[in-house]
C-alpha cells in the first residue's frame, strides 16, 4: 500500500512548516492566480522558480521531487495535445515554429507551476494545522473534525486492507487471475471485510466521542489556536505584492516571446 | 449512598429478543476496585456502557429498574452531562483516539465542555503526567505501541477528572508486560486519586491482585458478587467458566489432597507466603 | 517441514522486522512462537506460506522454496488462520465461508461437500450452517475462520493471536482442538503473548524479540527463565512466580502447569 505512504504526514519543523497555513494557502492561491494570467514563457518561468527557496528551507526535496515525477506523464501529454491542436488549429503547413513550441511549454509549464506548489503546501502543512484553520475559518467544527479523523484513519485502513488482502490469499483468493470482470469479482471478498469493519469502527468511535461529552457545549473552546507570526505577515504582503505587480504587468508591459529576446542577444 | 447502585436493572438492545443484561442489583462503593468477569457474552460491556449512559441514550432500547451513579439517575441525565462523573475506556485503543496528537486527543473532552484554554492546558498536562505519558505529547496516535495508545486513551478519559472510571477490556490487544504497565496505571488512579474503578478482564491472573470487589456475571445476570478471595474460591467461579487465578486454583487442588493453606491466595504473593509456611513448619 | 535459513525482512518503509532468522520445523511439531508486539511474530508467520518473501535468505516448505511457487499452491499445504475473523468473512452463509477456499484451489463439488460437512463438525457449527456469519457471536466468528480454513485439511496450521479477546471456556476448547489437530498428526504454529495458555499446552516455545530469535526450546524451560522472558516483555506464568519466590526453600522454578505443581510441592513436602 505504498500508495498511502505519501499521506502519511510526518512531523517535521521548518520556517515553512510553521506558517501559518491560512497565509501558506493565500499565497498558493497568488501563485496560482498569476499563473493562470499568463500565457508567455518568460513570467511561468519566473514562477517556476518562486517556490524552490520554500522546498528547500522546507527540506523536503526528495518528496517534492517524487510527486513533480508523479506529475511529469500528464505534463507531457499537455505539451503534445497543445503541440498538436495548435499546429492543426493555426493550418501551419511548414515545420511547427519557435513560437508553437514556446507556447506549449508555457501551458505545460502553468501546470506544473500549480503542481509544485500545491505540492510545497500539503507537504509542508500538517493536517492538524489545517483543521485548525478551517476551524478558525468558521468552517462548522463537524466538518473540521470529519476532515482530521479521516486523514488519522487513512494508514489505519490502509494496514486493515492489507492484512485482510493476506487473509484472503491464504485461502487461496488470487487477485489478479481472470479477465477483466472477474478480476472486480476478485476483490469482493476484501471489500466486504473492508466495509464492515469501517462500518463496525466508526460505531466504536462514536461511542467513544460521546462518552467524552461530545456537543455538551455550543461554544466549544480548542486546545490550540492560530496566531499570525512575523513571518506570516512578512509571506502575507509578499503575496499582495507579487499580485499587484503581476496585475500591473499584465496590464501595462507587453512581454515579448522568449526567442525574440535571445534572438536579440545573439546579435 | 454507593456511590453506583442498580436495583433490578434490565436492559434489551433494540434488535435482542430478550434482555442482554436481567435484574441486576449491586452496589459499589466510592473508592472502589472492582474487577467485573464473566465469560464472553455474558452482558459485561452492556453493563458498562449502563455506567455512563451509552445505555439508554445512545442505543435505545429497553431499561427497566434503577440506576443511580454519582447521584445521577442514568436514565433522565444525558451522556455528555454524565461524562464529566463517568469516563469509558474501551478494549481497542485504535478507535477511541480520533485527532493527530497525543495532547489533542487528550484535550478532546474539555474542548467539547468549553473549558478555557489556560486551564484546558494544565489539565491536559497534568493526566498526561499522571499516565506517564509527558514525552509523546506531540506524537501521532497510530505511531504509538498498543500500551502507549491505551495510555492515551486512559489520559483522555482522566483529564475530565471524573469520579468512576470503567475499563472495558482494556488489555486484551497488549502483551503482558504491557498489560501490567496499564494495571498498574489504573492502580495508582484508584489509590492516589481515589478514583473508583470498575474493570472488566479475563485476565485475572494479572488483574485480582488490585482489586478489592468482584463481580462475576453469565447470561446477563449477576452469579457473585463480594470479596475477591470469596469469590474466587467459589466452586461456582469455576463451574461457570471464569479463569480463576493460577494460585486460587493450587490451593484448591492441594485441598484435594487434604493440604489446607491458612488461607485462600489469589496472587503469586500470597500463594508462596502461604506455602511457604506449611515447609517451613515441618 | 518447514526450514527458515538465515531470513532477513525489510519493509517497504524501511524498517528490519526479521534480522537473521534461522529455525526449523519438523512435522507434527507444536510450535509457539511468542515475544512482544513488533517483535516480528507475525512477520516470521507471513513468511511460512509466502505472504511475504525474504529480503534476503530463504524459506522452505517440504524442501519447496516459497519464492518458486504462489501463494494460492502454499496454501494448500500451509493454513493460515488470522487473529480477527472479521478480516476475512464476507460470504452469506457459514457454509459458503467454509467452501471459499476449497472452490479457489478446484475442488469438484462432492469433495468440498465433504469438506465442508467434515470441518463444521469439527468445530461444531454445523446448526450454523445456513447462518450468516455475520449474526454469530465473536467466538463463533472465529470457529468460522478457523473451519474456512482447515476444510481444505492443511497439513501446516497456523494461527496468530487465537486467544486474544477469548474467555477461559473458549481458550480451553481451543487447546483441546489444538491435541486434535496433533492427534492428526498436523504440523501446529501459534503466535501468541498469552503465557498462561503457553503455559497449560507446554508446547516448543520459540521466543523473539526485535526480530531476531533470543530462545528456542520446551515451554516449562523457556517461561521459567525469569531474564529472558522480561527481556520479550512477558511475564513469567503465575505457577512459576510463587515457585521462584520459593527457591531458596530447594525447590524447583522449572513448574509452569498446576497440577505438576501440586506433584512438586508434595513430594518436597514429604522430603523434608
Amino acid at each position: 500500500m505504498s500508495v498511502f505512504d505519501g499521506l502519511k504526514f510526518r512531523k517535521v519543523s521548518s520556517p515553512v512548516h510553521n506558517l501559518d497555513p491560512r497565509v501558506k494557502f493565500f499565497f498558493v492561491c497568488v501563485l496560482f492566480v498569476v499563473a493562470v494570467m499568463f500565457f508567455q514563457l518568460l513570467p511561468l518561468l519566473v514562477l517556476f522558480f518562486v517556490p524552490i527557496p520554500f522546498v528547500l528551507v522546507a527540506r523536503v526535496k526528495r518528496e517534492w521531487i517524487r510527486s513533480l515525477k508523479g506529475a511529469s506523464m500528464l505534463a507531457f501529454i499537455i505539451f503534445f495535445f497543445n503541440f498538436i491542436f495548435n499546429y492543426i488549429y493555426n493550418e501551419y503547413p511548414n515545420i511547427p515554429s519557435a513560437s508553437l513550441i514556446e507556447y506549449s511549454v508555457a501551458m505545460t509549464l502553468r501546470f506544473v507551476v500549480l503542481v509544485e506548489t500545491f505540492s510545497v503546501f500539503f507537504l509542508t502543512t500538517s493536517p492538524d494545522l489545517l483543521g485548525l484553520a478551517l476551524e478558525q475559518s468558521h468552517v462548522p467544527y463537524e466538518f473540521c473534525f470529519a476532515f482530521t479523523t479521516a486523514v488519522r484513519f487513512v494508514p489505519v485502513l490502509a494496514d486493515e486492507a492489507q492484512t485482510i488482502m493476506d487473509a484472503q490469499k491464504s485461502r487461496g483468493l488470487e487477485l489478479e487471475r481472470g479477465n477483466f470482470l472477474k478480476r472486480i469479482k476478485n476483490y469482493i471478498p476484501i471489500l466486504i471485510p473492508l466495509i464492515v469493519s469501517a462500518i463496525r469502527r466508526s460505531l466504536e468511535l462514536a461511542e467513544a466521542m460521546e462518552s467524552r461529552a461530545w456537543g455538551a457545549t455550543e461554544k466549544r473552546t480548542n486546545l490550540y489556536v492560530l496566531r499570525l507570526g512575523k513571518t506570516d505577515y512578512a509571506l502575507a504582503f509578499t503575496s499582495i505584492f507579487m499580485l499587484v505587480v503581476a496585475i500591473l504587468v499584465w496590464r501595462f508591459v507587453p512581454i515579448p516571446p522568449l526567442s525574440v529576446i535571445l534572438s536579440f542577444l545573439q546579435l | 449512598m454507593a456511590l453506583i447502585e442498580t436495583e433490578n436493572l434490565s436492559f434489551t438492545y433494540p434488535s435482542g429478543m430478550k434482555p442482554a443484561v436481567e435484574d441486576i442489583s449491586i452496589s459499589i462503593e466510592k473508592g472502589d476496585f472492582v474487577v467485573l468477569t464473566g465469560p464472553s457474552g455474558c452482558g459485561k460491556t452492556t453493563l458498562c456502557r449502563c455506567f455512563n449512559g451509552l445505555i439508554p441514550h445512545f442505543y435505545g432500547g429497553k431499561l427497566e429498574g434503577n440506576i443511580t451513579v454519582a447521584g445521577y439517575n442514568v436514565a433522565k441525565c444525558l451522556v455528555y452531562e454524565l461524562a464529566r462523573h463517568v469516563g469509558l475506556v474501551f478494549q481497542n485503543p485504535e478507535n477511541q483516539l480520533f485527532a493527530l496528537s497525543v495532547e489533542k486527543d487528550v484535550a478532546f473532552g474539555l474542548e467539547n465542555c468549553g473549558m478555557p484554554r489556560d486551564d484546558m492546558r494544565k489539565r491536559v498536562d497534568w493526566a498526561l503526567q499522571m499516565t506517564g505519558i509527558e514525552e509523546l505529547r506531540e506524537r501521532a496516535p497510530h505511531e504509538l505501541s498498543g500500551g502507549q495508545q491505551q495510555r492515551v486513551a486512559i489520559a483522555c478519559v482522566l483529564a475530565m477528572q471524573p469520579e468512576v472510571m470503567v475499563f472495558d477490556e482494556p488489555t486484551s490487544f497488549l502483551d503482558p508486560l504491557g498489560a501490567q504497565k496499564i494495571f498498574e496505571v489504573i492502580n495508582d488512579l484508584n489509590k492516589e486519586l481515589g478514583i473508583t474503578v470498575i474493570l472488566v478482564e479475563h485476565r485475572l491472573d494479572l488483574a485480582s491482585r488490585y482489586a478489592n470487589h468482584v463481580i462475576v456475571m453469565n447470561e446477563g445476570k449477576i452469579v457473585l458478587d463480594g470479596e475477591p478471595h470469596k469469590v474466587f474460591n467459589s466452586e461456582r467461579a469455576r463451574l461457570i467458566g471464569v479463569g480463576i487465578p493460577k494460585a486460587t486454583r493450587l490451593y484448591q487442588i492441594l485441598r484435594e489432597n487434604g493440604l489446607k493453606l491458612s488461607k485462600v491466595p489469589i496472587n503469586s504473593e500470597e500463594a508462596s507466603q502461604f506455602l511457604r509456611k506449611i515447609l517451613t513448619h515441618d | 517441514m518447514i526450514e527458515v535459513k538465515d531470513v532477513y525482512f525489510t519493509y517497504p518503509n524501511g524498517i528490519g522486522a526479521l534480522k537473521g532468522v534461522s529455525i526449523t520445523i519438523q512435522n507434527g511439531d507444536f510450535v509457539a512462537i511468542m515475544g512482544q508486539n513488533g517483535a516480528g511474530k507475525t512477520t516470521l508467520v507471513k513468511h511460512f506460506n509466502g505472504l511475504l518473501k525474504p529480503t534476503k535468505g530463504k524459506v522452505l516448505v517440504d524442501g519447496v522454496n516459497t519464492r518458486d511457487i504462489s501463494v494460492a499452491r502454499l496454501a494448500r499445504k500451509v493454513g493460515f488462520v488470522f487473529q480477527n475473523p472479521d478480516h476475512q468473512l464476507f460470504c452469506e452463509t457459514v457454509e459458503d465461508e467454509t467452501s471459499f477456499a476449497l472452490k479457489n484451489f478446484g475442488y469438484k463439488p462432492n469433495i468440498i461437500e465433504r469438506r465442508v460437512t467434515w470441518a463444521l463438525n469439527l468445530l461444531s457449527l454445523t446448526q450454523y450452517r445456513k447462518t450468516s456469519p455475520f449474526m454469530l457471536s465473536g467466538g463463533e466468528r472465529k470457529r468460522v475462520a478457523l473451519a474456512s480454513v482447515l476444510a481444505s485439511d492443511p497439513k501446516i496450521v497456523i494461527l496468530d493471536e487465537p486467544t486474544i479477546g477469548q474467555d477461559h471456556q473458549q481458550k480451553e476448547k481451543l487447546r483441546q482442538f489444538i491435541t486434535q489437530l496433533r492427534a492428526q498428526k498436523k504440523t501446529v504454529v501459534i503466535v501468541t503473548h498469552d503465557v498462561e495458555f503457553v503455559a497449560e499446552c507446554n508446547p516448543r516455545v520459540v521466543l523473539m524479540t526485535e526480530g531476531k530469535i533470543v530462545a528456542d526450546g520446551r515451554a516449562n524451560k523457556i517461561l521459567t527463565n525469569y531474564n529472558l522472558v522480561t527481556k520479550a516483555s512477558l511475564v513469567p506464568p503465575q505457577v512459576t512466580q510463587i515457585f521462584m519466590k520459593l527457591s531458596d526453600l530447594g525447590l524447583p522454578t522449572n513448574v509452569i502447569d498446576v497440577y505438576e505443581a501440586r506433584k512438586v510441592f508434595l513430594n518436597s513436602l514429604e522430603g523434608s
